[in-house]
């Protein structure tokens, strides 16, 4: 005890440099943790979050009774199981491929044109997605008219919502996400290739007992952020590309929260609902590191 | 000499390498196709847009879509409120984020643990949308500038970036010997470590200086003044929501406009609001990548 005060004391400037950021924390992070107790309470403004009157889990029997329910959950986990399923393997091909690639003029001209989408904003993006497959004037319905198709309105199908988010995604990502599986590569013991080599190995054979392997701590690390962050579809592509013809299959929880609860200040119940995702979210991300751990030594925590 | 002794690969491995350089120069021109086409449509007159003569290059060259956008003075205030959103937030953010990681990379910091526990938590749970709007709201910066500073004021992925950076690339010794020279942590991060850490503050500055730019959503949660408004709040109502801007309209005839000048001036509008992140990109790419990998160290 004596021993680590002398050493607070020694580092005092340290807390110093501290305080703000750990203010920040409280104030902007753990505060609204409290605040979430709003979920379990009639809020109103004029009461404030501690006087508002408790009314126990009425906010959650409303959201599990509510006919939006299913469509929302079922929504929200297909959409992140196909990104999951389309955006997860294709970085990792992109980075064994430019793996076998040389370093030179055309290794960086992939890798210059691959990226440049991540840097492009969310709104341009979408905005770009609608000019594209807009009925008559975007490129999609040319390229259907050289073929002699009509196009469908593909913004206003529900059934082409959730492939257009993933694909449009898999489009502006996969070359920014390649980044640190290529870092993974390039981390690989170069006598490992020599000795293959020296066996006869080909190249395919090289690919699939070197360099596959080398991926699969980074690559499990990042699956388990990926499924416990499953329910957490994000807000802001979403509800750009959502209109009133293709809602059906477009809104999940996040959208819903936001229309809800700052849209129709229906306070409580929205927080009701963004706790219920957040609490599945922490179960789901806290299961599959466990599982992860038991199984492959890999592991956040 | 040398050619000779390299081996000669089996055919089955050229034929693998030559299909890889295929798929590759496939992905890449299938990503690059849409931003050429978008340049060149935002380059050629309405009537070649709308009449579906764009292909690969611009047709009819006409400057007119960004003449018209530079007239709008609802744009050029969101321009300017960007930039002032970006310098001013990328300054906050790059300075709560070494206040952050400095101390927590230091071996001798008592508490350490508790204060990562603290930080780590706030990634994997939080109060969510509602509860940090009613805390916006209790503070009174509901429509104010800070609003879009300090809610996020730095993010717990980048500290563990720099701290990574502090801890690996910064040798410890140099502490020891400053403080051998009286010289305090305050001091030695103001005038050892920052000189030192260049690289890192220069992709902390780019990732946060394009979140910025690039942010809409803390803009229509928390910001109701016309105003205020930054660049991308100001797209989305004219781009999604196709509100559009009589300035922007004031000098077309109503012909022109039937001919499908505000198709055109959509793609100028996307240009003209990418430019500043993508001219940069190229020469910033490198740190880019260099940041995801200090990041992807286990520290």
């Amino acid at each position: 005890m004596a021993h680590a005060w002398t050493r607070v004391k020694r580092s005092w400037e340290l807390y110093v440099l501290l305080l703000l950021p750990v203010l920040y924390l409280i104030v902007f992070k753990y505060v609204p943790m409290f605040g979430v107790l709003i979920a379990f309470k009639d809020f109103n403004i004029v009461q404030g979050i501690l006087g508002s009157p408790w009314v126990g889990l009425k906010h959650f029997e409303a959201l599990f009774r509510s006919p939006n329910f299913p469509i929302l959950i079922q929504n929200t986990l297909l959409i992140s199981l196909y990104s999951l399923a389309a955006g997860f393997p294709v970085p990792i091909l992109l980075a064994l491929a430019l793996n076998e690639v040389r370093t030179g003029l055309f290794k960086r001209s992939v890798q210059l044109v691959t990226y440049a989408p991540h840097f492009i904003s969310t709104v341009v993006m979408v905005s770009i997605l609608i000019l594209m497959l807009s009925p008559h004037v975007g490129i999609a319905d040319r390229l259907y008219g050289l073929f002699g198709w009509t196009a469908p309105n593909f913004m206003g199908e529900p059934g082409f919502f959730k492939s257009i988010y993933v694909w449009s995604g898999v489009w502006q990502e996969m070359g920014y996400a390649s980044i640190i599986y290529m870092a993974a590569l390039a981390g690989v013991d170069p006598s490992l290739y020599e000795a293959a080599r020296m066996d006869g190995a080909s190249r395919l054979r090289k690919m699939l007992h070197i360099d596959l392997p080398a991926l699969v701590p980074i690559t499990v690390i990042l699956l388990i952020l990926s499924l416990g962050n499953i329910m957490g579809v994000g807000f802001e592509k979403i509800y750009l590309m959502q209109n009133p013809l293709n809602v059906a299959t477009s809104e999940v929880i996040a959208t819903y929260v936001y229309k809800v609860g700052l849209l129709g200040a229906n306070f409580s119940f929205s927080s009701a609902v963004g706790l219920f995702n957040s609490v599945i979210n922490l179960i789901l991300l806290v299961a599959v590191n466990t599982i992860s751990r038991r199984v492959s030594q890999n592991s956040l925590w | 000499m040398l050619r000779s002794r390299r081996i000669k690969e089996p055919i089955g491995d050229r034929m693998l390498v030559a299909a890889i350089y295929a798929a590759l120069a496939l992905v890449a021109v299938a990503v690059a196709y849409p931003l050429l086409y978008i340049v060149s449509s935002s380059f050629s007159s309405p009537r070649a847009v709308v009449s579906g003569q764009v292909w690969l290059l611009p047709v009819d060259f006409s400057l007119r879509a960004y003449a018209s956008i530079f007239q709008s003075s609802q744009l050029m205030l969101g321009y300017w409120n960007s930039i002032v959103y970006t310098v001013v937030g990328t300054f906050l953010n790059v300075a709560f984020t070494v206040l952050m990681a400095f101390p927590l990379s230091q071996r001798r910091l008592a508490g350490r643990g508790f204060f990562m526990v603290l930080m780590m938590t706030t990634m994997f749970f939080s109060g969510g949308l509602i509860p940090t709007y009613l805390l916006v709201k209790e503070l009174h910066l509901l429509d104010t500038r800070w609003a879009m500073w300090l809610p996020g004021v730095f993010s717990v992925f980048q500290v563990i970036v720099a701290r990574t950076f502090f801890q690996t690339s910064i040798p410890a010794e140099l502490q020891e010997a400053a403080e051998i020279d009286g010289c305090r942590d305050i001091r030695y991060l103001w005038s050892v470590v920052l000189p030192l850490s260049k690289p890192i503050l220069a992709v902390l500055t780019l990732m946060y200086a394009v979140g910025h730019w690039n942010a809409y959503f803390d803009a229509l949660i928390y910001l109701r003044s016309e105003h205020l408004f930054p660049l991308q709040y100001v797209l989305r109502n004219l781009l999604i929501l196709n509100a559009s801007d009589p300035e922007m309209l004031a000098n077309t005839t109503k012909g022109m406009r039937d001919q499908g000048f505000e198709q055109a001036l959509k793609y100028a509008l996307i240009v003209v609001a990418s430019v500043p992140v993508l001219v940069l990109y190229p020469f910033v790419q490198k740190h880019f990548a260099k940041g995801v990998m200090v990041g992807s160290l286990k520290g």
